[in-house]
Protein backbone atom coordinates (compact mmCIF):
# COMPACT_ATOMS: atom_id res chain seq x y z
CA UNK A 1 0.00 0.00 0.00
CA UNK A 2 2.78 2.41 0.93
CA UNK A 3 4.61 1.78 -2.33
CA UNK A 4 1.38 2.13 -4.26
CA UNK A 5 0.65 5.47 -2.66
CA UNK A 6 4.11 6.79 -3.46
CA UNK A 7 3.28 6.56 -7.15
CA UNK A 8 0.41 9.00 -6.79
CA UNK A 9 1.81 12.52 -6.92
CA UNK A 10 -0.77 13.73 -4.41
CA UNK A 11 -0.36 14.19 -0.69
CA UNK A 12 -3.02 11.63 0.24
CA UNK A 13 -2.32 12.01 3.96
CA UNK A 14 -3.22 15.69 3.77
CA UNK A 15 -6.53 14.90 2.10
CA UNK A 16 -7.28 12.22 4.70
CA UNK A 17 -6.40 14.65 7.51
CA UNK A 18 -8.84 17.19 6.14
CA UNK A 19 -11.49 14.69 5.17
CA UNK A 20 -14.01 15.82 7.78
CA UNK A 21 -13.59 19.37 6.49
CA UNK A 22 -14.44 18.17 3.00
CA UNK A 23 -17.43 16.26 4.34
CA UNK A 24 -18.65 19.44 5.97
CA UNK A 25 -18.16 21.13 2.59
CA UNK A 26 -20.31 18.44 0.96
CA UNK A 27 -23.00 19.15 3.53
CA UNK A 28 -22.89 22.91 2.85
CA UNK A 29 -23.01 22.37 -0.92
CA UNK A 30 -25.88 19.89 -0.82
CA UNK A 31 -27.77 21.95 1.71
CA UNK A 32 -27.55 25.14 -0.34
CA UNK A 33 -28.21 23.45 -3.68
CA UNK A 34 -31.25 21.45 -2.63
CA UNK A 35 -32.80 24.18 -0.49
CA UNK A 36 -32.48 26.57 -3.44
CA UNK A 37 -33.95 23.95 -5.78
CA UNK A 38 -36.84 23.31 -3.42
CA UNK A 39 -37.70 26.97 -2.86
CA UNK A 40 -37.05 27.86 -6.51
CA UNK A 41 -39.25 24.98 -7.63
CA UNK A 42 -42.08 26.07 -5.36
CA UNK A 43 -41.84 29.62 -6.72
CA UNK A 44 -41.65 28.36 -10.29
CA UNK A 45 -44.92 26.38 -10.30
CA UNK A 46 -47.33 29.32 -9.97
CA UNK A 47 -45.15 31.47 -12.21
CA UNK A 48 -45.11 28.80 -14.91
CA UNK A 49 -48.91 28.48 -14.73
CA UNK A 50 -49.27 32.25 -15.04
CA UNK A 51 -46.90 32.26 -18.02
CA UNK A 52 -48.58 29.34 -19.77
CA UNK A 53 -52.09 30.69 -19.28
CA UNK A 54 -50.93 34.13 -20.54
CA UNK A 55 -52.21 36.05 -17.53
CA UNK A 56 -52.53 39.67 -18.73
CA UNK A 57 -50.64 41.21 -15.77
CA UNK A 58 -48.35 38.50 -14.40
CA UNK A 59 -47.22 36.97 -17.69
CA UNK A 60 -45.23 40.00 -18.94
CA UNK A 61 -43.85 40.68 -15.45
CA UNK A 62 -42.67 37.10 -15.00
CA UNK A 63 -41.29 37.07 -18.51
CA UNK A 64 -39.15 40.10 -17.71
CA UNK A 65 -37.99 38.44 -14.50
CA UNK A 66 -36.95 35.19 -16.20
CA UNK A 67 -35.32 37.07 -19.07
CA UNK A 68 -33.23 39.18 -16.71
CA UNK A 69 -32.17 36.30 -14.46
CA UNK A 70 -31.39 33.99 -17.34
CA UNK A 71 -29.45 36.67 -19.19
CA UNK A 72 -26.94 37.53 -16.48
CA UNK A 73 -24.27 35.47 -14.70
CA UNK A 74 -25.16 33.91 -11.36
CA UNK A 75 -21.91 35.35 -9.99
CA UNK A 76 -23.09 38.91 -10.68
CA UNK A 77 -26.50 38.17 -9.15
CA UNK A 78 -24.87 36.80 -6.01
CA UNK A 79 -22.46 39.74 -5.71
CA UNK A 80 -25.31 42.19 -6.26
CA UNK A 81 -27.18 40.74 -3.30
CA UNK A 82 -24.26 39.99 -0.97
CA UNK A 83 -22.06 43.04 -1.58
CA UNK A 84 -24.53 45.42 -3.17
CA UNK A 85 -27.49 45.55 -0.84
CA UNK A 86 -25.38 46.87 2.05
CA UNK A 87 -24.99 50.14 0.17
CA UNK A 88 -28.43 51.26 1.35
CA UNK A 89 -28.77 52.52 4.91
CA UNK A 90 -32.48 51.73 4.89
CA UNK A 91 -31.69 48.04 4.56
CA UNK A 92 -28.71 48.16 6.91
CA UNK A 93 -30.90 49.55 9.65
CA UNK A 94 -33.87 47.27 9.03
CA UNK A 95 -34.64 43.96 10.69
CA UNK A 96 -33.70 42.18 7.47
CA UNK A 97 -30.05 43.11 7.76
CA UNK A 98 -28.87 41.34 10.84
CA UNK A 99 -30.08 37.79 10.51
CA UNK A 100 -30.49 37.66 6.73
CA UNK A 101 -28.84 40.05 4.32
CA UNK A 102 -25.52 40.40 6.15
CA UNK A 103 -25.00 36.64 6.12
CA UNK A 104 -23.25 35.05 3.16
CA UNK A 105 -25.29 31.87 3.52
CA UNK A 106 -28.63 33.64 3.23
CA UNK A 107 -27.46 35.81 0.34
CA UNK A 108 -26.24 32.75 -1.56
CA UNK A 109 -29.54 30.99 -0.89
CA UNK A 110 -31.57 33.99 -2.12
CA UNK A 111 -29.48 34.41 -5.27
CA UNK A 112 -29.53 30.68 -6.10
CA UNK A 113 -33.28 30.45 -5.45
CA UNK A 114 -34.10 33.39 -7.71
CA UNK A 115 -31.80 32.01 -10.40
CA UNK A 116 -33.13 28.47 -10.43
CA UNK A 117 -36.72 29.72 -10.17
CA UNK A 118 -36.23 31.66 -13.42
CA UNK A 119 -34.89 28.64 -15.30
CA UNK A 120 -37.45 26.25 -13.82
CA UNK A 121 -40.33 28.59 -14.69
CA UNK A 122 -39.41 28.58 -18.37
CA UNK A 123 -38.83 24.84 -18.33
CA UNK A 124 -42.23 24.15 -16.77
CA UNK A 125 -43.94 26.66 -19.02
CA UNK A 126 -42.63 24.72 -22.00
CA UNK A 127 -43.83 21.44 -20.51
CA UNK A 128 -47.31 22.87 -19.83
CA UNK A 129 -47.52 24.35 -23.32
CA UNK A 130 -46.62 20.94 -24.77
CA UNK A 131 -49.69 19.28 -23.27
CA UNK A 132 -51.49 17.51 -26.14
CA UNK A 133 -54.53 19.55 -27.15
CA UNK A 134 -56.70 16.43 -27.12
CA UNK A 135 -56.09 15.87 -23.41
CA UNK A 136 -57.20 19.41 -22.59
CA UNK A 137 -60.22 19.12 -24.89
CA UNK A 138 -61.20 15.83 -23.29
CA UNK A 139 -60.94 17.43 -19.85
CA UNK A 140 -63.16 20.32 -20.95
CA UNK A 141 -65.65 17.91 -22.53
CA UNK A 142 -65.94 15.95 -19.30
CA UNK A 143 -66.73 19.12 -17.41
CA UNK A 144 -63.43 19.88 -15.69
CA UNK A 145 -63.08 23.47 -14.55
CA UNK A 146 -59.84 25.34 -15.31
CA UNK A 147 -58.48 24.65 -11.81
CA UNK A 148 -59.38 21.02 -11.84
CA UNK A 149 -57.97 20.28 -15.26
CA UNK A 150 -54.76 22.10 -14.34
CA UNK A 151 -54.45 20.06 -11.14
CA UNK A 152 -55.58 16.70 -12.47
CA UNK A 153 -54.67 16.62 -16.15
CA UNK A 154 -52.15 19.24 -17.19
CA UNK A 155 -49.72 19.50 -14.27
CA UNK A 156 -49.20 15.77 -13.61
CA UNK A 157 -48.23 15.11 -17.20
CA UNK A 158 -46.28 18.38 -17.50
CA UNK A 159 -44.19 17.49 -14.45
CA UNK A 160 -43.39 14.13 -16.02
CA UNK A 161 -42.42 15.68 -19.32
CA UNK A 162 -40.18 18.14 -17.47
CA UNK A 163 -38.14 15.46 -15.65
CA UNK A 164 -35.33 15.05 -18.22
CA UNK A 165 -34.82 18.80 -18.61
CA UNK A 166 -35.08 19.31 -14.87
CA UNK A 167 -32.25 16.84 -14.24
CA UNK A 168 -30.05 19.21 -16.24
CA UNK A 169 -31.21 22.13 -14.13
CA UNK A 170 -30.37 20.24 -10.93
CA UNK A 171 -26.85 19.51 -12.16
CA UNK A 172 -26.40 23.10 -13.29
CA UNK A 173 -27.54 24.38 -9.93
CA UNK A 174 -25.00 22.09 -8.25
CA UNK A 175 -22.33 23.44 -10.59
CA UNK A 176 -23.49 26.98 -9.91
CA UNK A 177 -23.34 26.48 -6.16
CA UNK A 178 -19.52 26.75 -6.30
CA UNK A 179 -20.14 30.49 -6.40
CA UNK A 180 -20.84 30.24 -2.67
CA UNK A 181 -17.10 29.79 -2.19
CA UNK A 182 -16.48 33.26 -3.67
CA UNK A 183 -18.48 34.89 -0.90
CA UNK A 184 -16.52 33.23 1.94
CA UNK A 185 -18.67 30.11 2.39
CA UNK A 186 -16.89 26.81 3.06
CA UNK A 187 -18.62 24.60 0.53
CA UNK A 188 -16.68 21.81 -1.24
CA UNK A 189 -14.75 24.24 -3.40
CA UNK A 190 -14.35 26.57 -0.41
CA UNK A 191 -12.47 23.82 1.43
CA UNK A 192 -10.36 23.18 -1.67
CA UNK A 193 -9.46 26.84 -1.90
CA UNK A 194 -8.70 26.96 1.81
CA UNK A 195 -6.30 24.04 1.40
CA UNK A 196 -4.67 25.74 -1.58
CA UNK A 197 -4.27 29.00 0.28
CA UNK A 198 -2.90 27.40 3.41
CA UNK A 199 -0.42 24.83 2.06
CA UNK A 200 0.01 26.17 -1.48
CA UNK A 201 -1.00 22.75 -2.80
CA UNK A 202 -3.35 23.23 -5.73
CA UNK A 203 -3.91 19.61 -6.72
CA UNK A 204 -4.87 18.19 -3.34
CA UNK A 205 -7.64 20.69 -2.76
CA UNK A 206 -9.02 21.12 -6.25
CA UNK A 207 -8.77 17.51 -7.44
CA UNK A 208 -10.51 16.30 -4.27
CA UNK A 209 -13.21 18.92 -4.88
CA UNK A 210 -13.53 17.89 -8.54
CA UNK A 211 -13.90 14.21 -7.58
CA UNK A 212 -16.51 15.00 -4.93
CA UNK A 213 -18.57 17.11 -7.36
CA UNK A 214 -18.27 14.41 -9.99
CA UNK A 215 -19.55 11.78 -7.55
CA UNK A 216 -22.52 13.97 -6.62
CA UNK A 217 -23.33 14.51 -10.32
CA UNK A 218 -23.20 10.73 -10.82
CA UNK A 219 -25.62 10.19 -7.93
CA UNK A 220 -28.01 12.82 -9.31
CA UNK A 221 -27.84 11.22 -12.77
CA UNK A 222 -28.61 7.79 -11.30
CA UNK A 223 -31.45 9.17 -9.22
CA UNK A 224 -33.04 10.81 -12.24
CA UNK A 225 -32.58 7.65 -14.31
CA UNK A 226 -34.52 5.77 -11.68
CA UNK A 227 -37.10 8.54 -11.59
CA UNK A 228 -37.51 8.51 -15.35
CA UNK A 229 -37.83 4.74 -15.45
CA UNK A 230 -40.54 4.98 -12.84
CA UNK A 231 -42.53 8.00 -14.02
CA UNK A 232 -41.87 7.93 -17.74
CA UNK A 233 -42.40 4.20 -18.04
CA UNK A 234 -45.23 4.66 -20.54
CA UNK A 235 -42.82 6.44 -22.90
CA UNK A 236 -40.17 3.73 -23.02
CA UNK A 237 -40.22 1.77 -26.24
CA UNK A 238 -39.76 -1.90 -25.55
CA UNK A 239 -37.35 -2.66 -28.35
CA UNK A 240 -35.00 0.17 -27.44
CA UNK A 241 -31.92 -1.25 -25.81
CA UNK A 242 -29.86 1.89 -25.91
CA UNK A 243 -29.80 4.04 -22.79
CA UNK A 244 -30.39 7.72 -23.50
CA UNK A 245 -27.58 10.19 -22.94
CA UNK A 246 -28.64 12.25 -19.97
CA UNK A 247 -25.43 14.08 -19.25
CA UNK A 248 -26.35 17.74 -18.96
CA UNK A 249 -26.58 20.20 -21.81
CA UNK A 250 -26.45 23.88 -20.93
CA UNK A 251 -29.62 25.91 -20.90
CA UNK A 252 -29.50 29.59 -21.69
CA UNK B 1 -25.05 57.86 -12.44
CA UNK B 2 -22.29 60.47 -12.26
CA UNK B 3 -20.10 57.92 -10.52
CA UNK B 4 -20.60 55.42 -13.31
CA UNK B 5 -19.62 58.06 -15.87
CA UNK B 6 -16.54 58.81 -13.80
CA UNK B 7 -15.51 55.16 -13.86
CA UNK B 8 -16.79 54.45 -17.35
CA UNK B 9 -13.35 53.74 -18.79
CA UNK B 10 -12.88 50.93 -16.23
CA UNK B 11 -16.25 49.47 -17.11
CA UNK B 12 -15.59 49.71 -20.84
CA UNK B 13 -12.16 48.08 -20.44
CA UNK B 14 -13.75 45.31 -18.42
CA UNK B 15 -16.49 44.79 -20.99
CA UNK B 16 -13.92 44.59 -23.79
CA UNK B 17 -11.90 42.07 -21.76
CA UNK B 18 -15.01 39.96 -21.20
CA UNK B 19 -15.80 40.00 -24.92
CA UNK B 20 -12.20 39.16 -25.81
CA UNK B 21 -12.14 36.27 -23.36
CA UNK B 22 -15.50 34.95 -24.55
CA UNK B 23 -14.47 35.07 -28.22
CA UNK B 24 -11.06 33.47 -27.59
CA UNK B 25 -12.59 30.65 -25.61
CA UNK B 26 -15.30 30.28 -28.28
CA UNK B 27 -12.64 29.62 -30.93
CA UNK B 28 -11.02 26.99 -28.69
CA UNK B 29 -14.42 25.47 -27.91
CA UNK B 30 -15.35 25.23 -31.60
CA UNK B 31 -12.07 23.46 -32.38
CA UNK B 32 -12.54 21.00 -29.52
CA UNK B 33 -16.18 20.57 -30.47
CA UNK B 34 -15.41 19.67 -34.10
CA UNK B 35 -12.60 17.38 -32.99
CA UNK B 36 -14.84 15.74 -30.40
CA UNK B 37 -17.73 15.28 -32.85
CA UNK B 38 -15.34 13.78 -35.40
CA UNK B 39 -13.97 11.40 -32.74
CA UNK B 40 -17.44 10.41 -31.52
CA UNK B 41 -18.60 9.64 -35.06
CA UNK B 42 -15.40 7.91 -36.14
CA UNK B 43 -15.13 4.18 -36.63
CA UNK B 44 -12.12 4.06 -34.32
CA UNK B 45 -13.16 2.64 -30.98
CA UNK B 46 -10.38 4.30 -28.99
CA UNK B 47 -11.29 7.72 -30.40
CA UNK B 48 -14.93 7.18 -29.44
CA UNK B 49 -13.97 6.12 -25.93
CA UNK B 50 -11.64 9.09 -25.45
CA UNK B 51 -14.26 11.55 -26.68
CA UNK B 52 -16.87 9.95 -24.42
CA UNK B 53 -14.60 10.24 -21.38
CA UNK B 54 -13.80 13.86 -22.28
CA UNK B 55 -17.43 14.95 -22.48
CA UNK B 56 -18.49 13.01 -19.37
CA UNK B 57 -15.68 14.23 -17.12
CA UNK B 58 -15.74 17.84 -18.26
CA UNK B 59 -19.50 18.09 -17.87
CA UNK B 60 -19.47 16.45 -14.44
CA UNK B 61 -17.17 18.96 -12.76
CA UNK B 62 -18.09 22.62 -12.12
CA UNK B 63 -16.36 25.22 -14.31
CA UNK B 64 -14.80 27.18 -11.47
CA UNK B 65 -13.14 24.06 -10.02
CA UNK B 66 -11.46 23.39 -13.36
CA UNK B 67 -10.47 27.04 -13.80
CA UNK B 68 -8.80 27.13 -10.37
CA UNK B 69 -7.20 23.73 -10.97
CA UNK B 70 -5.67 24.88 -14.25
CA UNK B 71 -4.66 28.30 -12.96
CA UNK B 72 -2.98 27.19 -9.72
CA UNK B 73 -2.11 23.61 -10.64
CA UNK B 74 -1.05 24.31 -14.21
CA UNK B 75 1.63 26.70 -13.04
CA UNK B 76 3.12 24.13 -10.63
CA UNK B 77 3.11 21.41 -13.29
CA UNK B 78 4.56 23.62 -16.00
CA UNK B 79 7.41 24.65 -13.72
CA UNK B 80 8.05 21.10 -12.55
CA UNK B 81 8.22 19.91 -16.14
CA UNK B 82 10.48 22.86 -16.94
CA UNK B 83 12.87 21.92 -14.11
CA UNK B 84 12.83 18.23 -15.04
CA UNK B 85 13.49 18.70 -18.73
CA UNK B 86 15.48 21.91 -18.43
CA UNK B 87 13.67 23.23 -21.46
CA UNK B 88 12.30 26.41 -19.91
CA UNK B 89 12.80 28.50 -16.83
CA UNK B 90 10.17 29.92 -14.49
CA UNK B 91 6.88 30.47 -16.27
CA UNK B 92 3.75 32.14 -15.04
CA UNK B 93 0.31 31.12 -16.29
CA UNK B 94 -1.62 34.27 -17.07
CA UNK B 95 -5.20 34.57 -15.89
CA UNK B 96 -6.32 35.11 -19.45
CA UNK B 97 -4.60 31.99 -20.78
CA UNK B 98 -5.87 29.82 -17.93
CA UNK B 99 -9.42 31.17 -18.22
CA UNK B 100 -9.70 31.08 -22.02
CA UNK B 101 -8.22 27.59 -22.35
CA UNK B 102 -10.28 26.07 -19.52
CA UNK B 103 -13.58 27.60 -20.62
CA UNK B 104 -12.75 26.65 -24.20
CA UNK B 105 -12.14 23.02 -23.29
CA UNK B 106 -15.26 22.88 -21.09
CA UNK B 107 -17.56 24.25 -23.77
CA UNK B 108 -15.82 22.12 -26.38
CA UNK B 109 -17.58 19.22 -24.67
CA UNK B 110 -20.98 20.87 -25.16
CA UNK B 111 -20.19 21.79 -28.76
CA UNK B 112 -19.16 18.16 -29.36
CA UNK B 113 -22.74 17.11 -28.71
CA UNK B 114 -24.16 19.99 -30.76
CA UNK B 115 -22.04 19.18 -33.81
CA UNK B 116 -22.51 15.44 -33.48
CA UNK B 117 -26.28 15.88 -33.49
CA UNK B 118 -26.12 18.30 -36.42
CA UNK B 119 -24.03 15.98 -38.60
CA UNK B 120 -26.21 12.99 -37.72
CA UNK B 121 -29.33 14.96 -38.68
CA UNK B 122 -28.25 15.14 -42.33
CA UNK B 123 -29.88 12.26 -44.24
CA UNK B 124 -27.14 9.96 -45.59
CA UNK B 125 -29.09 9.63 -48.82
CA UNK B 126 -28.21 13.21 -49.71
CA UNK B 127 -24.49 12.52 -49.39
CA UNK B 128 -24.89 9.33 -51.42
CA UNK B 129 -26.78 11.32 -54.04
CA UNK B 130 -23.90 13.78 -54.15
CA UNK B 131 -21.41 10.96 -54.67
CA UNK B 132 -23.49 9.39 -57.42
CA UNK B 133 -23.68 12.75 -59.20
CA UNK B 134 -19.91 12.77 -59.23
CA UNK B 135 -19.42 15.59 -56.69
CA UNK B 136 -16.02 15.82 -55.07
CA UNK B 137 -15.68 15.51 -51.27
CA UNK B 138 -15.11 19.21 -50.80
CA UNK B 139 -18.06 20.06 -53.03
CA UNK B 140 -20.26 17.71 -51.01
CA UNK B 141 -19.09 19.35 -47.81
CA UNK B 142 -19.60 22.90 -49.09
CA UNK B 143 -22.94 22.38 -50.82
CA UNK B 144 -24.64 19.59 -48.89
CA UNK B 145 -23.17 19.12 -45.40
CA UNK B 146 -22.16 22.65 -44.36
CA UNK B 147 -25.39 24.60 -45.07
CA UNK B 148 -27.51 22.00 -43.30
CA UNK B 149 -25.05 21.41 -40.46
CA UNK B 150 -25.09 25.14 -39.70
CA UNK B 151 -28.87 25.13 -39.63
CA UNK B 152 -29.11 22.12 -37.33
CA UNK B 153 -26.28 23.32 -35.08
CA UNK B 154 -27.35 26.96 -34.72
CA UNK B 155 -29.95 26.60 -31.94
CA UNK B 156 -27.45 24.58 -29.88
CA UNK B 157 -24.72 27.04 -30.75
CA UNK B 158 -26.83 29.99 -29.54
CA UNK B 159 -27.54 28.19 -26.29
CA UNK B 160 -23.89 27.24 -25.69
CA UNK B 161 -22.62 30.70 -26.54
CA UNK B 162 -25.01 32.43 -24.11
CA UNK B 163 -23.99 30.09 -21.28
CA UNK B 164 -20.32 30.49 -22.19
CA UNK B 165 -20.56 34.27 -22.20
CA UNK B 166 -22.01 34.19 -18.69
CA UNK B 167 -19.44 31.65 -17.53
CA UNK B 168 -16.58 34.02 -18.36
CA UNK B 169 -17.64 36.05 -15.29
CA UNK B 170 -16.03 33.33 -13.14
CA UNK B 171 -12.56 34.27 -14.38
CA UNK B 172 -12.75 37.39 -12.21
CA UNK B 173 -12.23 35.01 -9.26
CA UNK B 174 -8.64 34.34 -10.37
CA UNK B 175 -8.08 38.07 -10.83
CA UNK B 176 -8.55 38.70 -14.54
CA UNK B 177 -9.66 42.31 -14.94
CA UNK B 178 -12.93 41.58 -16.69
CA UNK B 179 -16.27 43.32 -16.28
CA UNK B 180 -17.08 41.78 -12.88
CA UNK B 181 -13.61 42.46 -11.48
CA UNK B 182 -13.50 46.07 -12.63
CA UNK B 183 -17.04 46.81 -11.49
CA UNK B 184 -16.23 45.26 -8.12
CA UNK B 185 -13.04 47.27 -7.56
CA UNK B 186 -14.75 50.48 -8.68
CA UNK B 187 -17.64 49.77 -6.33
CA UNK B 188 -15.34 48.94 -3.47
CA UNK B 189 -13.25 52.11 -3.80
CA UNK B 190 -16.34 54.34 -3.97
CA UNK B 191 -18.41 52.41 -1.43
CA UNK B 192 -21.17 52.09 -4.02
CA UNK B 193 -21.04 48.38 -4.72
CA UNK B 194 -24.71 48.12 -5.62
CA UNK B 195 -24.47 50.83 -8.27
CA UNK B 196 -21.50 49.21 -9.98
CA UNK B 197 -22.67 45.62 -9.73
CA UNK B 198 -26.01 46.76 -11.16
CA UNK B 199 -24.12 48.40 -14.02
CA UNK B 200 -22.28 45.13 -14.70
CA UNK B 201 -25.62 43.31 -14.49
CA UNK B 202 -27.12 45.58 -17.16
CA UNK B 203 -24.06 45.29 -19.41
CA UNK B 204 -24.22 41.48 -19.27
CA UNK B 205 -27.91 41.65 -20.06
CA UNK B 206 -27.13 43.81 -23.10
CA UNK B 207 -24.40 41.43 -24.27
CA UNK B 208 -26.63 38.36 -24.02
CA UNK B 209 -29.60 40.24 -25.50
CA UNK B 210 -27.63 41.43 -28.54
CA UNK B 211 -26.11 37.96 -29.09
CA UNK B 212 -29.54 36.40 -28.86
CA UNK B 213 -31.04 38.75 -31.44
CA UNK B 214 -28.11 38.43 -33.83
CA UNK B 215 -28.00 34.65 -33.66
CA UNK B 216 -31.74 34.40 -34.17
CA UNK B 217 -31.43 36.49 -37.31
CA UNK B 218 -28.73 34.08 -38.46
CA UNK B 219 -30.99 31.13 -37.67
CA UNK B 220 -33.68 32.67 -39.85
CA UNK B 221 -31.13 33.19 -42.61
CA UNK B 222 -30.05 29.55 -42.58
CA UNK B 223 -33.62 28.27 -42.27
CA UNK B 224 -34.81 29.91 -45.50
CA UNK B 225 -36.74 27.40 -47.50
CA UNK B 226 -37.65 25.28 -44.51
CA UNK B 227 -41.38 25.06 -43.99
CA UNK B 228 -42.36 24.91 -40.36
CA UNK B 229 -45.49 23.03 -39.38
CA UNK B 230 -47.74 25.24 -37.35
Amino acid sequence: METLLSYIPLDIALIVDNFDRFMYGVWVTLNLTFLALLLGGLLAIPMAIARASKHPVFNPLIQIYTYVFRGTPLLVQTYLIYYGVGQFDVIRNSWLWDPVLSSAWWCALIAFTLNTAAYTTELLRGAIADTPTGEVEAAIATGHSYRSRMRRIILPSAFRRAIPAYSNEVIFMLHGSVIASTITLQDILGVGRWLNGRYYLAYEGFITAAVLYFLIVLCITWAFRWFERRYLRHLIRRSEGETPDITPAPVA
Amino acid sequence: MDLILEYQSQLIDGTLMTIKLALTSLVIALLFGLLGAWAKLSSNRLARRLAGAYTTIVRGVPDLVLILLVFYGGQVTLNNVGVMTGMWGYVEVSQFAAGASTIGVIFGAYFTETFRGAIMAIPPGQIEAGISCGMSRSLIFRHIIWPQMVRYALPGFTNNWLVQLKTTALVSVIGLQDLVYNAFTAGRSTGQLFTFMAAAFVIYLMLTGISDLALRALERHYSRGVVRAR
